[in-house]
């Protein structure tokens, strides 16, 4: 299931095919929290460092409501056996409850605040699935996460129909953002964005756009923790970690391109890409390398953010000027101003 | 509307003793003014007279720390920006803060109020709603760029704008709700010259035809003189005087404060 686990298969036709399909599986899901990074970052210029407690969250209720009640060897709550696209919808909105409460105290403060605010939480959330008896099954985690559509493939087959969910899912979630962004809703988040004072002297209430901006990203994220946690079939805290799903998310919005939707999308696919293929090359590579290729592709990650912050501050694609789909083309547009044309005038 | 009605017409904006300390700095210390509905009044006063700080105090960017204001028979102390902006009040800046990242269309068009695609649903739902409302409102974009002869810059980022041109689109923005009153912070500083007379006779035309009041503070006195009515004059916070241009510039003590040997 996991990617790098198939990589030794990969010289085989069979084997490059199941990697490149989990691969895209995996991907997709990125892809979907880079688009609600980019809602919350891109777009609002909201800085949220705790992407994977939101992811956390989304998967965990799901799974909750969805498996089995607790045999005598388990030890969580609920095990409800929901239909697991409620089970989805339900890790969005516990998601987005999530983001509710971090952004109430602190989203009408000065920016830093929600950042600080958001470091702490996915920590604080780890260690209350570990220590709560009766929750989550704590360190062991849950195992046994029902598949969804699993009667329409058997076995290694299903891999396919995981992957068609994910892209169906990672469809709605573009089209749903794209929607919203590419709106006036969207225009006052850039607004807020980039000049807070503008946008109240232009009549926005700051703070609400902001809030539902980081609920909705938060949302999707929970979504995608969901999605994720079906996926896998079994979760744990130490599957949550910072690097994984928020490091991770981060380099691919920026790498890809923040305040673009599309961008987001290609920045998961190519960050993705280094991240999981570096494994691949690992027996290619002289040996002092290839003992190291995970610590070093951290190292490669980072590098990279920087790299692209100096060189490419927009990202691969960058945003658009035009932030209403509304809005009119220009017939012929002006590229330069033409000097002296201030007097003059129709 | 004529000079004279404006002068006898009911006040709009009333300011009463309004204050505000930045530390042991009394910025504005207890000043009081009025502006009379339909009027252009400007507010002058020499570099730190507090001038800056009292808009910032009516439009909502700053709490008070004491005194009132009433606009259009409202209290509006201590309100914040957009609810000032949403009762019919706007402001430009004095240092021109456009949003650098989007088209001088969008700058414009960000500044309509009460928009539906401003609701998350109404933009996922009802499109067609929305679609209808922008064209409407980049129509109404294009008139107030036309009126300050930007016309031709509809398209380009607000960050490449020049100086004098992020002022015209500041007072365009401005003018973008259909305020009934404006603030304008030295609206035509850093505009050349020739401009900045036709933009003086734009807001006479607005305020002619529209009724629409206009605050503004200017140290151009040419400006004051051709626009406005009523002059209040501002000197450590308090204000000095008021009367028109001509009242206003003959008063020694203003002279002592501000306008210093030029006008004696
Ligand atoms: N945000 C602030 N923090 C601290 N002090 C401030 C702040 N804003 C203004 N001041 C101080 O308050 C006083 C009044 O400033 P203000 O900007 O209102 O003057 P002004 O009349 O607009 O001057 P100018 O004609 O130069 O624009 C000055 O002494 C200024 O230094
Ligand atoms: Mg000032």
């Amino acid at each position: 299931m996991n990617p790098i686990l198939e990589a030794p298969t990969l010289i085989t036709w069979v084997g490059s095919v199941n990697w490149t399909v989990g691969f895209l599986t995996t991907v997709g899901i990125f892809a979907i929290v880079a688009l609600a990074l980019n809602l919350q970052w891109g777009y609002t210029g909201v800085f949220n460092f705790g992407v994977v407690a939101f992811f956390m969250v989304g998967a965990y209720t799901s799974s909750l409501l969805t498996l089995e009640p607790a045999s005598e060897f388990e030890d969580y709550a609920f095990g409800l056996e929901w239909p697991i696209p409620v089970g989805w919808a339900a890790g969005a909105l516990a998601a987005g409850v999530l983001a509710l409460l971090v952004g109430l105290p602190t989203l009408r403060l000065r920016r830093d605040f929600l950042a600080i605010a958001t470091i702490g939480v996915a920590t604080i959330l780890r260690s209350v699935v570990n220590s709560t008896e009766g929750l989550a099954n704590r360190g062991a985690g849950l195992n046994g996460i029902p598949r969804f559509l699993d009667g329409l493939a058997d076995g290694a087959d299903y891999r396919w129909v995981m992957l068609g969910i994910v892209l169906v899912m990672l469809a709605f979630s573009y089209l749903v953002l794209q929607a919203a962004t590419a709106s006036p809703w969207g225009r006052v988040l850039r607004g807020i964005r980039d000049n807070e004072d503008t946008a109240m002297a232009a009549g926005k209430h700051t703070t609400v756009f902001r809030m539902q901006s980081f609920v909705l990203g938060g949302m999707m994220m929970g979504l995608a923790g969901a999605i994720f946690a079906h996926r896998q079939g079994a979760i744990s805290p130490t599957g949550f970690s910072d690097l994984f799903g928020t490091f991770l998310v981060w380099t691919m919005l920026i790498v890809g391109g923040s305040g673009n939707n599309r961008g987001a999308v290609l920045g998961a696919l190519a960050v993705g890409f280094f991240w999981f293929g570096t494994p691949l090359i690992q027996e290619d590579l002289p040996d002092f390398l290839g003992t190291r290729v995970f610590q070093l592709r951290e190292l490669a990650i980072g590098a990279l953010i920087i790299i692209f912050l100096l060189l490419r501050p927009g990202g691969l694609l960058e945003e658009q000027p035009r932030v209403s789909r509304f809005v009119p083309k220009p017939g012929r547009r002006p590229a330069v101003a033409t000097a002296g044309h201030e007097e003059g005038g129709p | 509307m004529t000079a004279d009605e404006a002068a006898t017409a009911p006040a709009i904006l009333r300011v009463d003793q309004l204050e505000k300390r930045f530390g042991g700095n009394r910025a504005v210390d207890g000043a009081t003014f009025d502006v009379a509905r339909g009027s252009i009044t400007g507010l002058i006063g020499p570099n730190g007279a507090g001038k800056t700080t009292c808009f910032n105090c009516i439009a909502g960017a700053l709490r008070p720390d004491g005194g009132r204001v009433v606009f259009d028979g409202r209290d509006v102390t201590g309100l914040p920006p957009y609810r000032v902006t949403a009762l019919g009040m706007t402001r430009t800046f004095q240092i021109p803060q456009e949003l650098g990242a989007m088209s001088v269309l969008e700058n414009l068009m960000l500044a309509g109020l009460d928009q539906a695609g401003e609701r998350l649903w109404e933009s996922w739902f009802r499109p067609w709603r929305v679609a209808k409302q922008e064209r409407d409102l980049a129509a109404r974009a294009h008139e107030l760029l036309a009126l300050v002869d930007l016309e031709h810059l509809a398209y380009e980022l607000a960050a490449n704008l020049s100086g004098g041109q992020r002022k015209l689109l500041e007072l365009a923005r401005a003018l973008m709700p259909r305020p009934t009153m404006v603030l304008l912070d030295e609206p035509s500083a850093g505009v050349n010259p020739t401009l900045a007379v036709k933009l003086a006779d734009h807001i006479r035309d607005v305020r002619d035809e529209l009724g629409v009041t206009f605050l503004l503070i200017a140290h151009d006195m040419d400006v004051v003189e051709r626009l406005c009515e009523t002059v209040v004059v501002m000197a450590s916070g308090r204000v000095l005087t008021e009367g028109t241009p001509a009242e206003v510039f003959a008063n020694t003590e203003v002279q002592d404060a501000y306008l210093g040997s030029q006008y004696r």
